[in-house]
């Protein structure tokens, strides 16, 4: 069955060709060059003609070297014997671990159906007041985070990771540095989260086109759990080089391209992957968060145009907070009713309120005068600056309401700030 | 019976598959790819001397090169018949839940459901006694389902005049046992059963004429009904950004359109959404009968990680379910959410043909498919004089929030009005976030002209002084522009924004938008005397304060009137005598 098949015809960028006969669309080969075996995958049928994009890439294969077809499409192992393991991109354990076989599912499977669906209702708490107030993420959200180069989002992302409430962790890195990867172990390691989570780790040294299977393995991984009946958190970073993978392949085979260079199919690929986030109807939950790099901080530039319509929200990174305006969790309005009677009115207050220190900043900015309510204004937003958005600051919810309603207090007189009585009478005397 | 047409796979690249064959085949024939146990389904979508060129409507891994591949003869159709209301199909009318029921949590490839029960049984009132003469789309006799008298009409696809040879009298009867029996002139007889099957992409033209859209499509949102109104049989689209509401919006006017049915056609969108509509509106009653609103809707949900080519299927099968309803005079509002997805799904088939690209890498052909898709909106006088409505709201989902792409400039051709939502409104959280400044509408307005022209002036008017303030502050600006600009402030914030979790404020009756804008518009006409900027501020501030009190007042009610009598008082002390 496993028949050797030597004739390659066309090597072209990281895509290979080959005669062979009887090959399944999508199924997975092996490379065998002098150099190492290589694993690859069908990505067109022609007649006797076999395309295969090579995760190792193409460079030092020969038009002699040799090809087995598997069989069967890409698979990773499941289980409780993953958990605390690292792998590349192509699955292959990276800490001296033994080889996994177990329980093996084929990666980018079916699409939940929409009815096993349940909405979404449970908030998971991160400790970080932009997002538990303001942007509460929700169990089976998923969410990007909006960011540029040289913001620090990959410490976002493992702290978010290790203090999220949830059964398990999966990371999936795209075109990491080492030493970025080198601080996610470290990081998971520190906080004890290593032993519920799960790596699978592409770094800028390995081939491009190895990135394409992380998000699909991870996820697999992830559904598996999640039909156990485990709450999961997938983290992916950076999407950006997972997009950028998808165009060198697409355009190597010649596909017409339709925005700057990406392939017509970006938002069906990326939505394919996203979609996987799902609370599921007497069963786990899946919850991702994605980084996703903005070239020259252009949120109109396809990778994050796509991925905003695909997504629940997003958080927005800038300057090295979470910003306020750009930033949305389309599904807070499912949790953030019922963790404390005063959560909607701190967040609404807080951010009009804060929406008016930045005209007043531009105001200020101009030359504009500036009236007692504008100098209340200034203190309120730098008080604000300082005490919530940083992401120093690491408190639980309620901490943060107490805050917010002891910063409102230091900067406004109750009727200023248009809060229901009720409310106020609740909550404006309490001393913190 | 022949055996039935072969061809065998020669090139598979995505969901694109070639097949040569060598018996006639047909253009958007269907056909089933036979893969081991599993049958695809597919539709050829170009003929090229031997090779026919078919969009796969599953994932194509594992296909092989020589698999078979079965022609059906038919076209992609739908069946059309009593059981659709309350049911979520899949982009080729599979039923999802019966998917669920046989495949557990995911869709599982090459599963195909019946999309109406066969064993259901439905109470049957004939209309026609043997002898009456017929013809395609007339009524024979009905069902009741769920609040609807569901007519059963004459086969649609045929032609000419009949006669009724026999009718079965009032009884119980399943879908697949025929009611009647009617002939030709040649005497060749036809069954009529309770249900039909309609090819998707052709239109239902069985009624005696379309006719002019006039009648106002009542939405209950004050912005849209009043100043950018849609006409029952009509035609509009939402474009907008992401995260500007355009699913909030749609879902909205889903609950609250003044029509007899909703069909929603989830097209290539997220799973979230859909899961909303199909798990509340089961709980909702509808005010206007007293049923549960998902006793009036039809859900076609081809979600985004659903298979591509079936994006194209479910707008199409949505329209032609919208239409179906039409035939027996009820009013159908379609809501397509999103277009883009299916002009998405369309570029991706074309780059797979490697056809020419037009405007970034779209097809040349995507102007004439939307405005072939919008065209099969409209009102019409049926045979029996009565009238019936199909009214297409789509939402366009622009790359970067650009209103010059290809989608968005396509569709505003074929459209009668335009709510363009912008990303600055929602930001300032003013919802909806139609753009007043940007958005137009051709149907006529239930509000008076002059007072609705007036409206838009303010508006304008206010976003001019807005935009000088920006330069010369606030100092630097007359009172009296001033003034325009605190007015069109409050013109926009207690009429055109609407507050979706308040429940009176969330929908608004016609008569009620009528008497506050009138109203309104009186207020805006007024010339109000203030001694500086800060008193028509606080002036202004007070009574948008009032307003919105008075606009979570119930119609008519107690409360109503004593807001209203405040308001009166309290702008009378600013009012200029004489």
């Amino acid at each position: 069955m496993q028949k050797l098949y030597t004739n390659i015809i066309q090597i072209a960028g990281d895509v290979i060709t080959v005669e062979a006969e009887n090959i399944g669309n999508t199924e997975l080969a092996q490379v065998i060059t002098k150099h190492g075996t290589s694993l690859s995958q069908v990505i067109r049928l022609d007649g006797k003609k076999v395309f295969l994009q090579v995760f190792a890439g193409s460079r030092g294969i020969s038009t002699g070297d040799k090809v087995r077809f598997l069989g069967h499409p890409m698979r990773i192992a499941t289980g409780n014997m993953l958990l605390g393991r690292i792998f590349n991109g192509s699955g292959i354990p990276l800490d001296n671990g033994p080889d996994l076989s177990e329980n093996l599912v084929d990666i980018g499977g079916p699409p939940v159906n929409p009815v096993k669906r349940i909405i979404p209702n449970k908030m998971i708490r991160t400790g970080i007041p932009m997002i538990d107030v303001f942007n509460s993420l929700v169990e089976s959200q998923k969410l990007p985070i909006f960011s540029i180069a040289g913001e620090p989002y990959n410490e976002l992302l493992a702290r978010i990771g290790t203090q999220a409430e949830v059964d398990i962790i999966i990371l999936g890195g795209m075109g990491l540095k080492y030493d970025d990867y080198l601080f996610f172990r470290d990081t998971l390691e520190e906080h004890g989260a290593l032993s519920h989570s799960i790596v699978f780790m592409h770094t800028a040294a390995d081939p491009v086109v190895e990135c394409l299977l992380v998000p699909d393995l991870s996820l697999a991984v992830a559904e598996n759990f999640a039909l156990e009946g485990k709450r999961v958190l997938v983290l992916l970073t950076d999407m950006s080089n997972f997009c950028d993978a998808l165009k060198v392949i697409s355009i190597t085979m010649e596909q017409i391209p339709s925005n700057r260079g990406y392939p017509g199919d970006l938002y069906s690929q990326l939505a394919a992957r996203y979609e996987k986030a799902v609370d599921f109807d007497t069963a786990g939950s899946i919850t991702i968060l994605a980084v996703t790099t903005m070239p020259g901080d252009d949120v109109t530039h396809p990778i994050p145009d796509n991925t905003g319509y695909i997504t629940e929200g997003q958080f927005y990174l800038k300057n090295g907070v979470i910003e306020p305006f750009g930033s949305l969790s389309r599904l807070k309005q499912q949790v953030n009713g019922k963790t404390r009677d005063d959560h909607r009115t701190i967040m609404d207050t807080m951010i009009q309120l804060f929406a008016e220190y930045r005209e007043t900043q531009e105001k200020q900015a101009m030359g504009f005068q500036m009236s007692a309510w504008d100098m209340k204004l200034l203190k309120y937003g730098k008080l604000f600056e300082d005490k919530m958005m940083s992401l120093a600051v690491n408190i639980s919810l309620e901490k943060a309401l107490d805050l917010g309603w002891e910063i409102l207090h230091d900067c406004f007189s109750p009727e200023e700030i248009g809060i229901k009585k009720s409310m106020i009478d609740k909550y404006w005397s309490k001393k913190v | 019976m022949t055996a039935p047409r072969k061809g065998r796979i020669t090139k598979i690249s995505g969901n694109m598959v070639t097949v040569s064959f060598d018996s006639p085949v047909m253009q958007n024939e269907v056909a089933y790819i036979l893969h081991q146990a599993e049958r695809l389904k597919s539709e050829i979508i170009r003929v090229r001397g031997k090779l026919a060129e078919m969009q796969v409507y599953e994932e194509t891994s594992g296909l092989k090169i020589g698999e078979e591949v079965e022609f059906t003869g038919e076209l992609l159709s739908v069946e059309l018949g009593p059981g659709m209301l309350g049911q979520i199909f899949d982009g080729l009318q599979n039923p999802l839940p019966e998917i669920a029921r046989q495949c557990g949590f995911f869709l599982k490839r090459g599963v195909y459901f019946k999309a109406l029960s066969d064993t259901q049984v439905w109470d049957f009132t004939p209309l026609v006694k043997p002898g009456d003469r017929v013809r395609a789309g007339d009524k024979i006799g009905f069902v009741v389902e769920k609040i609807f008298r569901h007519y059963c009409m004459v086969p649609f696809s045929l032609q000419g005049n009949f006669e009724v040879v026999s009718i079965e009298n009032a009884g119980t009867f399943t879908i697949r046992e025929a009611v009647a029996q009617i002939k030709d002139l040649d005497g060749k007889i036809y069954p009529v059963y309770l249900s039909q099957n309609w090819p998707v992409k052709i239109p239902i033209q069985a009624y005696a004429e379309k006719v002019k859209p006039d009648e106002p499509l009542v939405t209950k949102m004050r912005l849209i009904d009043s100043l950018f109104p849609v006409a029952r049989g009509g035609t509009y689209c939402i474009p907008g950004p992401f995260g500007a509401g355009k699913t909030v919006l749609q879902q909205l006017t889903s609950r609250h359109a003044d029509v007899d049915i909703v069909v929603i056609a989830a097209c290539g969108e997220r799973a979230g959404e859909i899961v909303e509509t199909l798990k509340t509106f089961p709980t909702i009653l509808d005010p206007r009968t007293n049923r549960l609103l998902s006793d009036r809707t039809v859900i076609i949900s081809n979600t985004s990680s659903m298979p591509v080519a079936a994006r194209e299927s479910s707008v199409y099968t949505a329209v032609t379910i919208a239409e179906y309803y039409r035939q027996m005079g009820l009013h159908v509002l379609l809501l397509a959410d999103s277009t883009s997805r299916w002009a998405q799904a369309m570029r991706e088939m074309s780059g797979r043909l490697e056809e020419i690209p037009g405007e970034e890498a779209f097809p040349a052909y995507l102007e004439s498919r939307i405005a072939s898709f919008y065209e099969r909106a409209g009102a019409v006088r049926l045979y029996d004089g009565s009238t019936g409505s199909v009214t297409i709201g789509g939402a366009v989902s622009p790359a970067g929030g650009n209103f010059e792409e290809p989608v968005t400039q396509a569709t505003l051709k074929v459209v009668g009005a335009f709510h363009g939502l912008s990303r600055s409104r929602s930001d300032a959280r003013r919802y909806p976030a139609i753009d007043p400044l940007i958005s137009w509408s051709k149907y006529k307005s239930f509000i008076d002209e002059k007072q609705k022209e007036r409206g838009h002036g303010i508006l304008r008017k206010g976003f001019d002084v807005a935009q000088m303030m920006k330069v010369v502050g606030e100092e630097g600006t007359s009172l009296s522009d001033y003034v325009d600009y605190l007015k069109a402030e409050f013109f926009d914030f207690v009429y055109l924004q609407q507050n979706a979790f308040d429940a009176v404020d969330e929908a608004t009756p016609k008569e009620r938008q009528i008497y506050v804008f009138d109203f309104i518009y009186r207020i805006l006409e007024s010339e109000f005397i203030f001694e500086n900027k800060d008193t028509a501020l606080h002036f202004f501030q007070q009574l948008r304060q009032l307003f919105k009190g008075w606009n979570s007042a119930p119609w008519q009610s107690e409360e109503f009137e004593k807001n209203e009598k405040e308001i009166r008082v309290f702008s009378l002390e600013r009012l200029k005598k004489g």
